[in-house]
């Protein structure tokens, strides 16, 4: 074992957020989204870094709202994820393992989960006086 | 990842302007952009005032309620209702303390019966689905071919409605857009403004924190709705656990609003409410194989495959799913909420009461699963696909990532969560886990709060409440009809009132407050601060308490305010957020230690155990203690149940109702 380094400790087991930077196209739709500010903008095109992921409340509303499906994902730590068995052959299984079964594509009710058509969002104007009321 | 690297190696992405002044002004603010104060937003404006929300994260998804909403509770005045609002009111209200809401504020409720459907009429008109327009469910018997409402919990009396809100904050944050209304997000509201600048006096606006920039916000307006929320995470803390041992609600419900409301001189009741909490061990809310709330009525079986019995409330079996969503034979309804499991009159179909001992005989066999594929077509896909889908936090969280491992409900059954025996088969530590009695979370609702009346006022003038800032708050439902009562109120009484003036005085001493973590170079983090006020609360307000307890508990809380409380420090306006948020849960401690020495007896209704004084319910204590902060000083006092039917009120629910609501006749609904 060559590469010991003198590093902090790895972080909590809350991660919750992971960008794939080929995908993600920098738009911060994410980062806007954010009840916490888990994330924090980056500039030019690049991903935004999820900075303060361990406050992550684990909504999925950045993954909601990414107009690129696949580029920004939310996972449960370890420790928050329940097993399943099937009913008609008593298999055990769980998110995370080896050899998984097929993803089920059934959307829920009402449509899909994440769509291309998901546009970045310009939600909030930072300068305040924009509204018919003079705000 | 590194996050240390971050901190010294990549600038702060905002332009940062610490004490850099911005003032607007308005008639109506509202401080909170979850749902509460989104339909105060929508309904103040309606009425022809200026409004401005205020809101500590994004409007469009933030709230507790910003997650989703997947079923309406209390729609009596929808056309498939079999019960009235009076009915379910009086029926509530003759329960007295056994239910939970005994100890709830009746006024709040009636409000919500009344308007329950109406907001969700709002909310259809802005897009969101109510109805099973694509005829999904076109034959199940929880759906009503004329109307296309479908039902939850009780099908025969059709008065919780299944929806499909997973994005109601959406369809509302541009309801809020078109009206012109003035979306302040990213800013934290830390203070209220009184005329003059002295606590007690009529609020004039709020002063905030901008949460990227640093900025110091200031908004005078003539009149203010707290819709902000109660303080989680006070008791129980840790990063090392999901999401900041993250309770139900948003991680922003940290009591800014409790805080600034008590400084300001407003008059809290139930602040001593408090219950078990598991302490951020739980699982994924909805996301484990359970038969209540969103999963209500789900077949579950055995480790062996044996179906769990299903029994009504005169403890005869079940035989047939459908018979899970029917009242029992001579029951007129039921509500189907975990906390009325043992309230015999309204509580729907459970498990056999006697599971736990069967469990230990051997009967039944841990672990027990849901068994999707049992259930009848419609139902399976109303749980998951519907319920979970639109419920707070299921999309991402449970249905993409089960089903993208390739959970099938069709095929599947989901674990449920291993629990003691004993505690098999009930609701709430299937929620909430199971931890010690040190460790409590503040009330999931009918908690503490402002005391309010039937305008949703305050005892400050200008000041109103709506969501989970009521005394007796809590629930999306309540949320939506107590934000657009409140909203209608604020709006009228803002018409009439004169031009607020502010203090600079109040302003200066805001931002020294404000600021102070951001001077300091060294010292120690929120966290580590935050970790000190719920030890002192875990020590001294667990769940025994004695005059003792709270005496000693309250002198530490000074002590820490006094001493690390002038040592955190903040590195940047996120941080500064967080370690003022820390600064509203010690304030929030404070007060729910005064109000706990308020009540000298133990409640069983309010899961509230004084070794000193342990006799349970006493009929002399059967009332509301009231605290409140005058001159610097703790004042006690008391308020009787039912007060807002007590004089000045006029003695029924309908006609305060009648006098106060400012609807016109013609559209009030339920008459």
């Amino acid at each position: 074992m060559e590469n010991s380094n003198y590093v902090p400790n790895p972080q909590t087991p809350c991660t919750a957020i992971f960008i794939d930077p080929a995908l993600c196209r920098g738009c911060n739709t994410c980062a806007e989204v954010c009840r916490v500010d888990v994330l924090i903008p980056s500039v030019c095109g690049q991903p935004p870094i999820p900075v303060y992921s361990d406050e992550c409340w684990f909504c999925g509303v950045c993954v909601e709202h990414c107009p690129v499906p696949g580029a920004i994902r939310m996972e449960h730590p370890l420790n928050q994820r329940i097993a399943w068995k099937r009913k008609e052959t008593g298999e055990f299984f769980r998110i995370g393992m080896k050899n998984p079964p097929p993803p089920n594509k059934k959307p829920p009710v009402g449509g899909v989960v994440t769509a291309a058509k998901n546009r970045p969002l310009q939600i909030q104007n930072r300068e305040w006086r924009v509204s018919k009321h003079g705000f | 990842m590194d996050d240390t690297q971050y901190r010294t190696t990549t600038p702060w992405p905002y332009p940062v302007h610490y004490g850099r002044e911005r003032m607007v002004e308005t008639d109506v603010l509202i401080l909170g952009g979850g749902i509460a104060g989104c339909h105060a937003a929508i309904n103040a404006a309606r009425m022809g005032v200026k409004v401005a929300v205020v809101e500590k994260g994004a409007t469009i998804r933030s709230g507790s309620g910003g997650a989703g909403v997947d079923h309406w509770h209390n729609a009596f005045t929808n056309p498939c209702s079999k019960v009235t609002p009076e009915e379910a009111a009086e029926l509530i209200a003759s329960l007295g303390l056994k239910m939970p809401e005994g100890y709830g504020a009746g006024h709040v409720r009636y409000i919500e019966f009344k308007e329950s459907w109406d907001a969700l009429l709002d909310l259809e008109k802005m897009g969101v689905k109510i109805r099973d327009v694509d005829d999904e469910f076109k034959g199940a018997d929880f759906r009503d071919d004329q109307t296309k409402l479908m039902f939850a919990y009780d099908y025969e009396n059709r008065h919780v409605i299944r929806v499909q809100g997973g994005k109601v904050k959406v369809a509302l944050y541009h309801e809020l857009k078109r009206l012109g209304i003035g979306i302040f997000d990213r800013v934290m509201a830390t203070s209220l403004l009184n005329e003059g600048g002295v606590a007690g006096g009529r609020v004039v606006g709020a002063m905030g924190v901008d949460v990227r920039t640093g900025e110091f916000c200031v908004f005078q307006a003539k009149a203010t709705i707290l819709a902000t929320a109660q303080p989680l995470r006070l008791w129980v803390f840790s990063t090392e656990l999901q999401g900041s041992a993250a309770e139900h609600d948003d991680p922003n419900c940290t009591g800014d609003g409790v805080a600034m409301a008590w400084k300001a001189g407003a008059r809290f009741s139930l602040m001593e409410r408090s219950e078990a909490f598991g302490g951020g061990f739980r699982y994924p809310a909805y996301g484990t194989g359970n038969a209540s709330n969103t999963w209500f009525g789900c077949s579950m079986v055995d480790a062996k495959g044996k179906e769990i019995p299903w029994v009504n409330r005169d403890g005869a079996l079940l035989k047939t799913v459908a018979e899970r969503f029917r009242p029992a034979p001579g029951q007129k309804f039921t509500l189907n909420d975990p906390r009325c499991e043992r309230v015999y009159e309204v509580r729907g179909a459970g498990f056999i009461p006697d599971l736990p001992e069967r469990i230990m005989k051997g009967e039944y066999e841990l672990p027990f699963y849901a068994d999707l594929p049992a259930m009848p077509e419609h139902e399976r896909r109303a749980i998951f696909g519907l319920m979970v889908g639109h419920e707070g936090k299921t999309l991402i969280p449970v249905y993409k990532a089960l089903t993208e491992a390739g959970f099938d409900p069709d095929k599947d059954m989901l674990q449920a969560n291993i629990v003691p025996a004993e505690m098999a088969g009930r609701t709430i530590p299937y929620w909430n886990g199971a931890g010690p009695s040190q460790w409590r979370g503040f009330a999931f609702i009918f908690f503490g709060g402002l005391v309010t009346d039937w305008d949703l006022g305050t005892n400050l003038e200008g000041l109103f409440a709506a969501g989970n800032q009521l005394m007796g708050g809590g629930t999306h439902t309540i949320a939506a009809t107590s934000g657009r009562y409140a909203g209608r109120k604020a709006a009228e009484f803002a018409l009439q009132a004169p031009a607020p003036t502010i203090s600079r005085a109040q302003l200066d001493a805001e931002k020294k407050r404000v600021y102070a973590p951001i001077e300091r170079s060294e010292g120690i983090g929120w966290k580590e601060f935050q970790s000190g006020i719920s030890r002192i609360m875990q020590d001294y307000c667990g769940e025994y308490k004695t005059e003792e307890t709270l005496k000693v508990g309250l002198t530490w809380l000074n002590s820490i305010r006094e001493s690390e409380g002038a040592k955190v420090c903040a590195r940047n306006p996120h941080e500064l957020a967080r370690t003022l948020e820390t600064f509203s849960r010690l304030t929030c401690g404070e007060i729910i230690m005064h109000a706990s020495l308020g009540r000298k007896a133990s409640s069983n209704a309010l899961d509230f155990k004084r070794l000193d004084y342990p006799e349970k319910d006493p009929p002399e204590w059967n009332k509301f203690v009231v605290v409140s902060l005058a001159h610097d000083q703790v004042k006690t006092g008391e308020l009787p149940l039912n007060y807002w039917l007590k004089a000045p009120n006029a003695p029924t629910l309908e006609e305060n109702y009648r006098n106060h609501c400012s609807l016109p006749e013609d559209s009030q609904h339920g008459k």
